[in-house]
């Protein structure tokens, strides 16, 4: 009886383990098969050439353009914790509060991370086009003639404009997160510290922000995790280019993979770019352990 | 009751997990050939990823099915990226269908070849004298065909049907360059003239040239037409087989005309982003002066415009040592899937594809050059101008020989950093030099 109950629970979960094992665990696996081995992805895998640790080595100690695409996804990441974060944070705690039109301002704020990629990057490509764009139109109206650039193909501002865009994209995300962060502090927190005397930078500095740390923990490693791995926004507004300065890692893979035809490469490449990822995270972690400690 | 409902749900449970697999499982090709029925007529599917041709293949396979009964169904997979991914998963699969085109380089091909999912198509082009063979243009050709000896280690022969030809060349807004006191019978032919016009564009405050060079290939074309011009094909192919290093003076020069360009004012800004639909809408609005793309722009072009007036021209020659080639040869190909059931069909229907009257109907419909050269006389003016100097039209897939896509990669993002002002023509050659060496230790080992 108990041998069958059991049977039952197993046959229960099989349809969903299945489809996990084909979909998710059994790629995820070849994934690691495929990174010791140089496949085109076009000859039978069987034919694939054996190579050992060759892909790992390549990218580890002789790859700069990788490791300088890891820098750029670290530098949009750095803006995008900052200045992103920040900006859905105070936006989030706007909307919290009692003002008028604040279901309004939700939508709004919502709007950019539902667009497509592909689109948003293509209108911003317009909008900051160095002949004919509305940005440099305003800057020349506005009287700031010295600002006027070609924002995407100028080195030194292409991977912060690629950034803000980036920003801009995403805070509807954290904007959210926060904002039911902030709805779940009990308001009679903060009536009890008024009543104690406490004015609004006390409330926000002693109760809002302790409170809003395992929140801010989600959405930066969430923020980390997401900006790391751009990749549509880059490709619909500046490939990559110039020359090497917004290419970002999943970039790279994708330019292993279809440019050179290397799969197996790619895939090492992608092994390489994850264990990053855990590093990252995991010292994200535990900074914002001690943190709450 | 209850007993017997757990036990239904179950069994929907385990069917649903069982047959999931089994949908994943190699699929034969739909060959549209009912099961047990030998003697009714095949269905014959294409795959193509030309969005552009999508409805004179459709009204050509109606033509087809009309004559010989056979139907064909083309089934576009658009974009070509898409299609690329989609040929490499199929042929994974074993579920490519009985004719497709391959997007990629020479070695891409050679790779399906050996792998054995593509018809030698030899003997069919042999065959009546070599009256397939001959009715097609050699450049369109060769590029479908591995020689004796290639390094590719295929068996010689031909592989590849081409529909189409293309060459990439320079062309300019006739009314723009009038503007700048220059008419049809003065364009700009060399290098030194091209430059002087920077000046002019400043002045008029017009954009000069305009191209896809954030794509990297359309900049890959234009450095190896100047690495002809100055160097001859023998040194180009020389340093591709690692005889001869690029920081040899010759590809000094070829990169130095790139700054050149930039430096006179000639080169469009923000063009080392600019991907090549954009330069395409620059210049069929009246934006740029001139423009590098392939002959398909003149449908682009008249979708886009079709009042604008333009002319063809070479790119400006840099040097008289050696002619000015430009990037050239088939333009879309395709193949016979060598495991089809239709083999002999597919072929026929190729053979039929690739003759007089429906390459006529393709070039007039689609205004692409057509690969058979007997309706050369029936194309229109501008794409007959594209069609001048395929003869001494130069392509990868012509040489026998790659060169490594990273040392590609390395050389034509070198050229973005010398127009952005990041680099030098000698530390860009110096870089690439690098790339290559370590790829060839690579192959060494």
């Amino acid at each position: 009886m108990r041998f069958k109950s059991t049977l039952e629970n197993y046959l229960f979960v099989l349809p969903a383990v299945s489809i996990f094992t084909i979909f998710y665990i059994l790629p995820f696996l070849m994934v690691f098969q495929l990174s010791f081995f140089d496949w085109d992805g076009i000859v039978p895998l069987k034919q694939a050439i054996p190579i050992g640790l060759a892909n790992f080595k390549e990218i580890i100690f002789q790859d700069k353009i990788w490791w300088q695409s890891m820098l750029n996804a670290g530098y949009i990441t750095l803006i995008a914790l900052t200045f992103q974060n920040a900006l859905a944070f105070l936006l989030a705690w706007a909307c919290d509060r009692e003002i008028r039109g604040k279901h309004f301002y939700r939508l709004i704020f919502f709007i950019p991370p539902v667009l497509s990629e592909v689109v948003v990057g293509l209108v911003w490509q317009w909008i900051l086009d160095g002949d004919y764009g509305l940005f440099n139109h305003w800057l020349l109206r506005l009287g700031f003639p010295q600002l006027v650039r070609h924002w995407l193909s100028d080195p030194r501002t292409a991977l912060t404009t690629v950034a803000v865009v980036h920003c801009w994209k995403g805070f509807g995300w954290g904007f959210l997160i926060f904002l039911a962060g902030l709805q779940t502090i009990p308001k009679e927190l903060y009536e009890a510290a008024r009543v104690d005397g406490a004015n609004a930078w006390q409330s926000f500095k002693n109760i809002t922000l302790p409170l809003m740390v395992p929140v801010t923990v989600l959405v930066a490693i969430l923020t980390v995790l997401g900006t790391m791995q751009a990749f549509v926004l880059i490709m619909a507004m500046t490939g990559g280019g110039p020359a090497y300065h917004t290419q970002v890692p999943v970039l790279r893979i994708f330019a292993s993979m279809r440019g050179s035809s290397r799969f197996g490469y790619a895939c090492a490449q992608g092994i390489v770019f994850g264990v990053v990822l855990i590093i990252v995270s995991f010292i994200q972690y535990r900074f914002s352990k001690r943190a709450r400690a | 009751m209850r007993r017997k409902r757990i036990w239904g749900l179950l069994l929907v449970g385990f069917s649903l997990g069982a047959f999931f697999p089994l949908g994943c499982s190699q699929q034969k090709p739909d060959t549209g050939k009912p099961k047990g029925e030998t003697t009714t007529k095949p269905k014959i599917v294409v795959w193509h990823w030309m969005t552009d041709r999508e409805s004179a293949f459709k009204e050509l396979a109606r033509r087809y099915e009309e004559k010989t009964g056979v139907k064909i169904e083309f089934q576009l997979y658009a974009p070509s990226d898409a299609y690329t991914q989609k040929v490499r998963a199929a042929a994974q699969g074993a579920n490519l269908p009985d004719i497709f085109g391959i997007l990629g380089e020479k070695r891409d091909f050679a790779s399906f070849i050996k792998a054995g999912y593509i018809l030698e198509l030899t003997p069919y082009m042999e065959a009546e004298g070599g009256k397939w063979r001959n009715s097609l243009y050699e450049k369109a050709l060769v590029i479908n065909e591995f020689p004796q000896g290639n390094s590719y280690g295929v068996k010689p022969g031909v592989y590849g049907v081409p529909i189409d030809v293309m060459t990439i060349k320079m062309v300019y807004n006739k009314d723009l360059l009038n503007k700048l006191g220059y008419n049809d019978n003065k364009v700009p032919e060399t290098l030194e003239e091209f430059l002087v016009l920077g000046k002019k564009l400043k002045e008029a405050k017009l954009q000069g040239l305009v191209s896809g060079w954030g794509e990297l290939w359309m900049i890959d074309c234009l450095a190896n037409n100047y690495a002809f011009n100055i160097m001859g094909k023998d040194k180009v192919l020389a340093t591709i087989k690692g005889e001869i290093p690029y920081t040899d003076p010759d590809w000094i020069k070829v990169l130095t005309v790139f700054k050149k360009m930039q430096e006179a004012g000639v080169l469009a800004s923000g063009l080392v982003t600019m991907v090549n639909k954009t330069a395409e809408q620059y210049f069929a609005n009246g934006r740029a002066v001139f423009a590098f793309n392939g002959s398909w722009c003149v449908n682009v072009y008249k979708g886009m415009n079709p009042n604008l007036r333009f002319g063809v021209m070479f790119p400006p020659r840099a040097s008289d040592k050696y002619p000015m080639s430009i990037w050239g040869g088939a333009g879309s190909s395709f193949m016979v899937n060598a495991r089809s059931q239709n083999v002999e069909e597919a072929v026929r229907f190729l053979r039929w594809l690739s003759d007089t009257e429906q390459q006529a109907f393709l070039a007039e419909v689609t205004n692409n050059l057509p690969a058979n050269k007997n309706c050369a006389s029936k194309i229109s003016p501008i794409l007959a101008a594209f069609a001048e100097g395929l003869e001494d039209a130069t392509h990868p897939n012509l040489w026998g020989v790659s060169e490594f896509p990273a040392v590609i990669e390395a050389f034509d993002k070198g050229i973005q950093s010398i127009i952005i002002g990041e680099k030098t023509p000698e530390e860009v050659a110096s870089e690439v030099q690098k790339v290559k060496e370590r790829e060839l230790a690579k192959r060494k080992m």
